[in-house]
């Protein structure tokens, strides 16, 4: 006696395929799926069957001759989900069995439903076939239903060509050589940076051009989960910077501290690109970073 | 009419895995069980129900026959269903009026292969098959068409394994737990264990029945009813096939103390529940059902072997059996006993 137990594999299988005739009907509905229509037959009681049978299955009386076509849209009424597909399976993901009434029909197409989850396969969605591209008069022609479209992505983009002139450039030409230009208005006793030609409160001129540091203080700042391409990486924070001797915050990027324990009253310094790949923008400050000077009390 | 009864019924302990047995083998001794039983050697009349897929055989019920005693010829059928149409066709057989006895039996070893894609080749060859719809999806379809509680299904695989566990001839299967699906919304837990069995049972009429056994488990009615194959001409929630079925073999003339219901999943239950018009008083698979051993093509066979052993032991006077083939519960014979 062995002490193994003897195993052998065996399979059964029809090598080319398996050829069966159709019959007038069945061929009439897969001849139809070849020019990528959906038929269904006529009862002699009016319905109309989908897939067509030769008989009524409610009465067993032959089916008229007359073929209506259907859908191509449907309704989903009931569907079961397949997280592991078999190999057997139209789909190599995950997908639904449904039952899809299709517009015209008064019985049920089954066939597979293309779909990212099950709950977006609920009793009454709608679903179109997507079509085989080279169809052959087999049901596998349509290669499976997917859901209605109810959402398309429009992409937007315009390209614009911008000049600067006025106090933006000089305060950009201050950029290129690592000083921040601010503005002070004498009447309001205030310091506007970047750089402005008139008081946004009083409206006054303002003369006074004055440097200030690269040093300041957040005010207030957001953790921002989507990703910016002028950002380092996901999640960034950008805050308001109260640069020394300014009254008015700068948006700016906060660097070299993780997210979550940037704070109010945190004391940042701009971290500037090397002096050889300096340009007149705001490119030129990589971020703010901390100093490590003690936090300061915001009023 | 004659009057028909169940005399004796033998089943295999059902295993989960192939022992190794050859079909015949595991045939054999519920054949030797059912002859001791009734001490009858000879039968007017053999049909087995068993399916040449599950084996990947072209008549492998012909080998089969060797558990027989088949010379000199004998009058033999086979139907490519469960057993319990093999006993139908032997009911009506009896009717003929010129024999007295018949010997059924039903066996499948679903451990041979992927039942779950063996049955895709019952589909049909043209809208459903090429799809390589399988077992477990087209019940999930119509478990979605039911839409039965959760904690409902849950409590039918609990209560079916328990009493399973409690049944020396079901599998032993532990309490359900865990949630994973199967085909969403069918658990893996609602999926009936692959199993391998056979079960046999001998008729005879009149009073070669009651020499035979001192409580003969009499058939009152019996009838099968099918509805169309493809699954979008049918109302899946529903089974109006058993309805009509359970109607003709008169299952709501008296109460029914006990139903064995060919329910493979948790939500046939349900739906045979309905279509029998049984009341909850009506004690549903106590050996455990399908969901505690699914020996297929043998297993509606255990059924009707399940609800005459109530009438055989007197512990029911009024019992039912149900068995399904076909996808999603597609044909139903309903078969009504008593004492």
């Amino acid at each position: 006696m062995p002490s193994d137990p003897l195993v052998a594999q065996h399979v059964l299988e029809f090598p080319g395929g398996y050829t069966r005739t159709t019959g007038p009907v069945i061929g009439r509905f897969l001849s139809e799926l070849r020019a990528r229509r959906i038929v269904g037959v006529r009862t002699a009681e009016g319905r109309v069957l989908v897939p067509p049978l030769e008989y009524d299955p409610a009465t067993g009386e032959p089916v008229t001759g007359e073929y209506v076509e259907v859908g191509p849209a449907g309704t989903i009424t009931t569907s079961a989900w397949v997280d592991e597909p078999l190999d057997s399976h139209p789909l190599d993901r995950p997908f639904a069995w449904a039952l899809i009434r299709l517009d015209g029909a008064d019985t049920d197409l089954l066939h597979a439903v293309e779909a990212d989850n099950p709950k977006a396969l609920a009793a009454g969605t709608r679903v179109w076939p997507v079509w085989r591209d080279r169809p052959t008069g087999h049901i596998t022609d349509i290669s499976c239903f997917a859901p209605e479209v109810t959402k398309i992505v429009s992409s937007v983009r315009a390209e614009y060509r911008l000049q600067v002139g006025g106090a933006l450039r000089v305060f950009l030409e201050g950029v290129e050589r690592g000083v921040l230009l601010g503005s002070r208005c004498e009447q309001c006793e205030k310091v506007y940076v970047p750089l402005r030609l008139a008081c946004p409160e009083c409206g006054n001129t303002l003369p006074d051009t004055l440097e200030l540091p690269d040093t300041g203080t957040i005010t207030t700042f957001a953790i921002n989960n989507l990703p910016d391409p002028r950002a380092p990486e996901v999640p960034f924070v950008s805050a308001y910077i109260l640069l020394d001797g300014a009254d008015i915050p700068m948006i700016a990027l906060i660097g070299d501290v993780p997210a979550h324990e940037v704070r109010q009253g945190m004391r940042v310094r701009a971290v500037w690109v090397p002096e050889s790949e300096r340009t007149a923008s705001m490119a030129n400050i990589r971020w703010f970073a901390p100093t490590g000077e003690p936090d300061v009390e915001l009023a | 009419m004659r009057d028909v009864a169940i005399v004796a019924f033998a089943q295999t302990r059902h295993t989960d895995h192939d022992t190794g047995l050859a079909e015949h083998e595991l045939i054999h001794p519920v054949i030797s069980e059912v002859k001791e039983l009734t001490g009858l050697k000879r039968f007017g009349f053999t049909c087995s129900g068993s399916c040449d897929y599950l084996a990947g055989a072209p008549f492998s019920f012909v080998s089969a026959l060797d558990a027989l005693a088949a010379w000199p010829p004998i009058s033999e059928s086979h139907v490519e269903m469960d057993g319990a149409w093999a006993l139908y066709e032997a009911w009506v057989r009896l009717q003929h009026g010129d024999i007295d006895s018949a010997l059924v039996y039903g066996f499948g070893k679903s451990s041979l292969g992927d039942l779950r894609t063996i049955m895709t080749l019952q589909l049909d060859p043209y809208y459903l098959a090429p799809l390589g719809l399988d077992q477990l999806s087209y019940a999930a379809l119509q478990a979605a068409a039911v839409g039965a509680d959760r904690q409902e299904l849950d409590e039918i695989v609990r209560r079916s394994r328990a009493d399973g566990r409690s049944n020396p001839y079901a599998l032993d299967l532990p309490e359900p737990d865990g949630d994973d699906f199967a085909v969403q919304p069918l658990r893996k837990t609602d999926v009936p264990p692959i199993t391998d069995g056979a079960a046999a049972i001998v008729l005879a009429t009149g009073d070669l029945a009651g020499r035979l056994h001192p409580n003969p488990a009499w058939i009152r009615g019996i009838a099968h009813r099918t509805e169309p194959h493809y699954l979008g001409l049918r109302e899946l929630a529903r089974s109006a096939s058993a309805a009509d079925a359970a109607r003709a073999a008169g299952v709501t003339k008296g109460p029914v103390e006990v139903a064995e219901l060919h329910a493979q999943f948790p939500h046939e239950e349900i739906i045979l529940r309905q279509a029998l018009e049984l009341g909850g008083d009506t004690v549903i698979n106590p050996s455990g059902g399908p969901l505690a051993a699914n020996p297929v093509m043998a297993a509606g066979l255990v059924r009707i072997g399940e609800a005459a052993r109530r009438i055989h032991d007197g512990t029911a006077s009024r019992t039912v059996a149900h068995a399904a083939s076909g996808p999603c519960l597609q044909q139903n014979l309903v078969t009504v006993l008593e004492a």
